[in-house]
């Protein structure tokens, strides 16, 4: 039932914000000529595709935590012990993050000096993440808390390796960023610098959303 | 300006030069379609092949042969999961979608051509590896279409090896690639239509698959949670979804899960998955109707609400799958309540289209017969839909004969009727060519015919109560022996449908071949389709301009013009404007 | 027009099929008579909506059909009209909801006089329990569950020692009685349905889940599984037979309470020794079979199949078709053996007996026999060891000749037809699979080669 409030109240806001952004009501065979506003959004369509990306991931992480909180319910749950370190991943995913709205200002100021640490740190400090949950794995395993030992287990190596994979998957667009601005700006042509604009201000979207989503089943895994 | 440099913004096109580039690894969202809709056609003639075999068996028992109780179960479950995510799902979005969403909108290609090649790709892949369960020990997963564990993974049902598991894999495949293409579709629809298009001047084809796409993208993940975590409990041992149980009288080592959590993830993707594939088919049969009735869509605002609101409320119905699942039984008094009010607006949409031919001018070309027949057949499913949504009735139809007709007729023959008037209405853009009127008809008249009297009759057996899924029935006293020359029946109207559409694959082969040149606006439409420069579309749609839009797309008849049709493209002019706001009567 | 007179008569034509054709609901037998005027409402109000909906459509095609000089009306849209039309079908959905949702409300809640019973479910059988003279059913678990224990009682629970535990798929209900059916499940889902009673409901390993009904017309009705529990899910049959209460209760009495089928035993092999002398005659000594005699290998059998069939023989209910000649040898026999408990002795005997090589005598396609027995295995086992869960016999190391006979008279209904052989049906139903003698003689080949090794 949860989950159909969930879904209800989110189609119901798909259908207000359709209703007071684009004009639903209006009838449209007595308008004629071009319409210049409630046209097409005007953003790039990567931004566009991100948040549309960022829907569809909410959904997955977002039934993956309803099945998780019913699972949870029954009487064979055995609760995970919260390894310290997932405190020490967190606050590195964290900095990521925060390194990222840097070199996010830093480029929107075409302040390169600012950019580049900045966006080396963020690859940095989400690789020492990604490291530091591999390192959570292996203290789990070596104490016995398999896959298949009990489903309480089971949910946090696919939550972890989900959202490892998200991150992951942000690191490539990472990688492809930081090797345009480490050949050099400067010779390029102005979309250029404006696509790397881009790709760092939907990597920072991307990182927060993805900080967010942590933060979430982090206090999921705490919680029981 | 803003509007041109938004829409064209971005747009190198990459323009193919070689037969790979252009055919294969082709970036153009019209090719793209194609390969889309070959691949899902091809593998639904599988699947169409497949329900022969059973039915055969269905219909003679004693005679055939061809099927032992394992194939039978097997062939019934890729019969439904083929037809239903690798068909439909597939020709709906990933054809359909892809081919006229740009169009419509006026724009030159999806804003990521290159995911959007992808996206095929991988559903491509998605569909090796389904059809490669057949080949591996054990056959394909025989578990039925819904998968319901214990009994998927479990033994004493066939293909509990490598079939489960490669079907849960293809699964997943699938919804990666239908992430990809959907990511486009909706991105394409927000960002990239033309100057002047604004939502409520979009064609209601455009409006249905893009809901579709929405639901699809949130409702698919419903099922790739599912998968993963059956996947784990098949391989790795957990037990999410699986109880303490025996087995042929060992016990295994699960413990502690739950079947029904399943079924409601199931069905939480699985009942928008009905959606998925309606709406595209009710965008699609409006403007079909729209075009051949010279009229414009009754109600295009009722029709565009009704979709986003079905599309709505389609995630809070999910549970009437499941009323006699042994869930808790109050939820049945919530799930039956949401469910028959679904009913009010997709009976809106149905009055509105018999409204759209009231007072029209009806010209019944073929395109027009298969969307009347599908409001015929539409009309039929959605009715018996109010049998199996409202709890008490379903409790005798439930898991009968019913179900088998109420979801051929609603979401089979319905969809498939709509797949067809769409490939004939816009067959003449797609390739340049009409198509034959005479064997056109003939393949409408025996589809629309041979499939009423392949479904209407399995209601009645299942009010009977014959249940669905029984390899054979033996002897059961309340079933008469008349029951079993029924079945008989049903199988030779299957052979004869399933028969028939060779007249169609014989209809588009030849005319592609040999089929007169196409007029670029055949069927005198306004909407931006057909008033591309060329015929089929080149890369990149429009030449050198895009084209600017002006009005909606359904001014037809209207009062005071000559012409019965206005594009949208055509810039107001002054004095035809009166009487528009009140319909005007000849 | 052609399409609008097509439209008229599908319209006339299933309004036809469904006054004039045979097939509508079996005859009530339960007390859910709401459950049909739920369904006849429904039926009025769709049925309505079907023809006028049609009907009009038919007429705007003929009506508005393309003609020269002809055209269209201009008509974006009627606000009033479209309201009508959504009060009009909100009414009628209305009125098919509320009568639903009050018959599910009594649907839900069972009766306080309703009396109880369990059925439970496995692949592919049922079986029975009711609670015994204290009213209250004792705690199950299937980790307590073995061919001995097969309703997995526990033996430490006081309360189930009353149970009283029907391990047949034939039930008896009194009738007028509200029954509420408490569903397990031992293994996947199943589906309890009997369709003149209108009602089912799921059966799910791990939950306990429940239908209730009050059969009111005396009779014998099928229980079918209606949710897929495996490639057998179409062979797992029931029956309930609804009894006067006296007949009821004499049932009743006559089955075991768990207490007595744990006192009851395996049955005496040093007493059952005595009585084989007579078996020894047709079936050899060391039970290894004489084929002059038509008498099959008996060395080693299960005890539970064993004692079986000799309760059908004694009983008529194996042995007695007109065909079957061999059999009906069996039935003087019997009359050593008469009582239960001898005929469960000389089961134990047999047992006992080391299992003899028997000696092939058909010859034929193996390869195709191994792909039909891939439909047999999941009962009999993959060596052909037998699964006592199932209630499937051990096949391997049997005499061809005689498994060829039976699966013939299986086929042909020779042998399973008669309603006392509580799981002949479902190998008659799985014999379909042999439509020819090639086919029978192929898996027995087959069949000659498996050890009958559990791996």
């Amino acid at each position: 039932m949860n989950i159909s409030v969930l879904f209800a109240a989110l189609g119901g806001a798909i259908l207000v914000w359709l209703f007071l952004l684009q004009r639903l009501k209006t009838k449209p065979w007595l308008e004629q000529g071009v319409i210049e506003e409630g046209g097409a959004v005007n953003a790039a369509p990567q931004r566009v595709g991100l948040w549309v990306f960022l829907a569809v991931v909410t959904s997955l992480f977002g039934l993956f935590a309803i099945v998780y909180n019913m699972r949870s319910q029954f009487p064979d749950w055995r609760p995970m012990p919260d390894p310290g370190l997932l405190w020490v991943n967190t606050g590195l995913l964290i900095l990521a993050s925060v390194a990222l709205q840097r070199a996010r200002t830093a480029v929107a100021r075409e302040d390169l000096d600012g950019l580049k640490p900045n966006l080396m740190a963020a690859g940095i400090l989400t690789f020492a993440f990604l490291g530091g949950q591999l390192l959570v794995w292996r203290q789990l395993i070596s104490g016995g808390y398999y896959l298949a030992t009990n489903p309480a287990d089971a949910f946090f190596y696919i939550l972890t390796a989900l959202h490892g994979l998200h991150l992951a998957g942000g690191l490539w667009f990472w990688a492809r960023a930081s090797n345009t601005v480490w050949k050099g700006l400067e010779s390029r042509p102005v979309t250029e610098v404006a696509g790397v604009r881009l790709s760092v201000t939907l990597c920072s979207v991307y990182w927060h959303y993805l900080l967010l989503v942590w933060l979430i089943l982090f206090g999921l895994l705490l919680s029981t | 300006m803003a509007y041109v440099a938004i829409a064209d913004r971005d747009h190198h096109l990459h323009d193919p030069d070689t037969f790979i580039t252009k055919y294969i690894w082709s970036q153009d969202h019209k090719v793209i379609a194609i390969q889309y809709a070959i691949t899902a056609i091809f593998v639904g003639v599988v699947a169409l092949v497949l329900s022969l075999l059973f039915r055969l068996q269905l219909g003679f028992p004693d005679t055939f042969n061809l099927v032992d109780p394992n194939q039978y179960y097997q062939y019934v479950t890729m019969h439904g999961m083929i037809m239903v995510i690798y068909l439909l799902t597939a020709l709906f979005l990933g054809g359909f979608g892809n081919y006229l969403i740009p169009l419509m909108c006026g724009a030159r290609d999806m804003v990521f051509p290159y995911m959007n090649m992808l996206s095929f790709w991988v559903y491509l892949l998605s569909v090796i590896v389904l059809l490669g369960s057949f080949f591996v020990p054990g056959g394909p997963t025989g578990a039925g279409w819904t998968l319901y564990p214990p009994q998927a993974i479990s033994e004493g049902t066939p293909g509990i090896g490598g079939g489960i598991v490669l079907m849960l894999v293809s699964l997943a495949i699938f919804i990666v690639a239908f992430t990809m293409g959907g990511l486009n579709y909706v991105t394409t629809v927000l960002q990239a239509r033309t100057r002047g298009m604004t939502l409520m001047r979009m064609p209601l084809a455009v409006w249905g698959i893009f809901v579709a796409t929405i639901l699809g993208l949130l409702a698919f993940p419903a099922l790739l949670v599912a998968a993963v975590m059956m996947t784990l409990d098949r391989v790795v041992g957990t037990s999410f979804f699986m109880p303490e149980m025996l087995s042929l009288g060992r016990e295994l080592d699960y413990g502690g899960g739950s079947p029904i959590l399943f079924q409601h993830l199931f069905w939480f993707f699985g009942h928008p998955e009905v959606y998925i594939v309606a709406l595209p088919a009710f965008g699609i049969v409006s403007d079909v109707l729209s075009v051949h009735a010279r009229k414009n869509i009754f109600g295009y605002r009722m029709m565009v609400w009704a979709i986003v609101l079905i599309g709505a409320l389609s995630f809070v119905v999910w549970a009437h799958h499941m009323y006699v699942s042994g869930m808790n039984p109050y939820f049945g008094f919530f799930f039956a309540t949401t469910t028959l009010i679904i009913a009010v607006p997709t009976a809106l949409k149905v009055y509105n289209w018999i409204l759209t031919l009231w007072r029209g001018d009806i010209h019944l070309r073929v395109p027009m017969l298969f969307a009347i027949g599908f409001i015929f057949t539409f009309i039929h499913g959605g009715l018996t839909g109010l049998f199996l949504g409202n709890v008490t009735v379903d409790l005798p139809l439930s898991d009968t004969y019913f179900v088998v007709g109420h979801f051929h007729m609603v979401m089979g023959v319905s969809p498939v009727l709509v797949v067809f008037a769409a490939i004939y209405h816009w067959f003449p853009k797609i390739t340049g060519r009409m198509f034959n009127e005479t064997l056109g008809k003939v393949h409408f008249w025996l589809t629309l015919l041979g499939t009423y009297s392949i479904y209407l009759p399995m209601h009645y057996l299942g009010i009977l109560g014959v249940p669905r899924r029984y390899y054979a029935y033996g002897d059961t006293d309340f079933i008469p022996a008349s029951a079993q020359t029924l079945n008989s029946g049903i199988t030779i109207a299957a052979l004869i449908v399933a028969a028939v559409q060779i007249v169609f694959f014989v209809n588009v082969i030849w005319s592609l071949w040999r089929g007169p040149k196409a007029d670029p606006n055949p069927w005198r439409a306004t909407t931006l389709e057909w008033l591309t420069p060329d015929t089929p579309p080149k890369h990149g749609n429009w030449g050198p301009n895009l084209p600017e839009v002006h009005r909606w797309p359904y001014d037809y008849s209207v009062p005071g013009e000559k012409e019965d049709f206005i594009p949208q493209t055509e810039p107001p002019h002054a004095g035809v404007a009166a009487g528009r706001d009140h319909g005007v009567h000849h | 027009m052609l399409l609008a007179v097509a439209l008229v008569l599908l319209v006339l034509a299933s309004l036809a099929f469904h006054f004039l054709s045979p097939w509508y609901f079996t005859p009530l037998a339960s007390n859910w008579g709401l459950i049909d005027l739920t369904v006849n409402v429904t039926f009025i109000v769709t049925g309505l909506v079907f023809v006028v909906a049609n009907l009009f459509m038919a007429w705007c095609v003929v009506r508005y059909r393309h003609r020269a000089g002809h055209r269209a009306d201009y008509d974006p849209e009627n606000t009033k009209l479209e309201t009508w039309l959504t009060v009009g079908t909100s009414i009628g959905v209305a009125v098919m909801l509320a009568p639903g949702l009050v018959v599910w409300g009594q649907f839900v809640n069972v009766p306080e006089e309703a009396a109880e019973f369990e059925a439970v479910g496995q692949q592919w059988h049922w079986s029975y329990r009711f609670p015994g003279e204290d009213g209250e059913f004792g705690n199950v678990d299937i980790r307590h569950t073995s061919p001995e224990n097969p309703f997995g009682m526990d033996p430490d629970d006081p309360v189930g020692r009353d149970d009283i535990l029907i391990s047949s798929p034939i039930v008896h209900l009194p009738v007028d009685q509200p029954m509420q059916a408490w569903l397990r499940s031992k293994d996947v889902l199943h589906n309890f349905a009997v369709p003149q009673f209108r009602v089912k409901m799921d059966l799910v390993p791990g939950h306990v889940t429940y239908a209730w009904f009050t059969p009111t017309v005396v009779g014998e009705y099928e229980i079918l599984c209606e949710e897929l529990c495996g490639f057998a899910h179409h062979t797992m049959r029931g029956r309930v037979v609804v009894d006067e209460r006296a007949d009821f209760e004499a049932w009743l009495d006559s089955h075991p309470t768990y207490a007595e089928t744990m006192e009851r035993g395996q049955g005496d092999a040093a007493l059952g020794q005595a009585s084989y002398a007579y078996c020894s005659a047709c079936h050899g000594r060391d039970g290894q079979g004489i084929l002059s005699l038509d008498a099959p290998a008996i060395a080693g059998m299960d005890v539970e199949y064993t004692a079986r069939q000799l309760r059908y023989y004694r009983d008529g209910v194996r042995g007695t078709h007109p065909e079957d000649a061999v059999g009906a040898n069996m039935r003087p026999v019997m009359a050593v053996i008469p009582d239960d408990e001898s005929i469960l002795n000389v089961s134990a005997y047999i047992a006992t007996m080391p299992a003899q090589t028997v000696e092939e005598t058909i010859f034929g396609d193996v390869e195709r026999g191994e792909r039909i027995y891939g439909s047999c295995a999941a009962c009999h086992g993959a060596n052909g060891e037998g699964i006592w869960a199932v209630n499937a016999p051990a096949l391997a190391g049997q005499n061809d000749w005689y498994l060829a006979a039976q699966l013939r008279n299986f086929r042909d209904g020779v042998r399973g037809a008669h309603p006392g052989d509580l799981y002949g049906d479902q190998m008659m139903l799985m014999a379909d699979i042999l439509p020819t003698d090639d086919h029978v003689d192929d898996v027995v080949a087959y069949l000659n080669t498996l050890s009958g090794g559990t791996n």
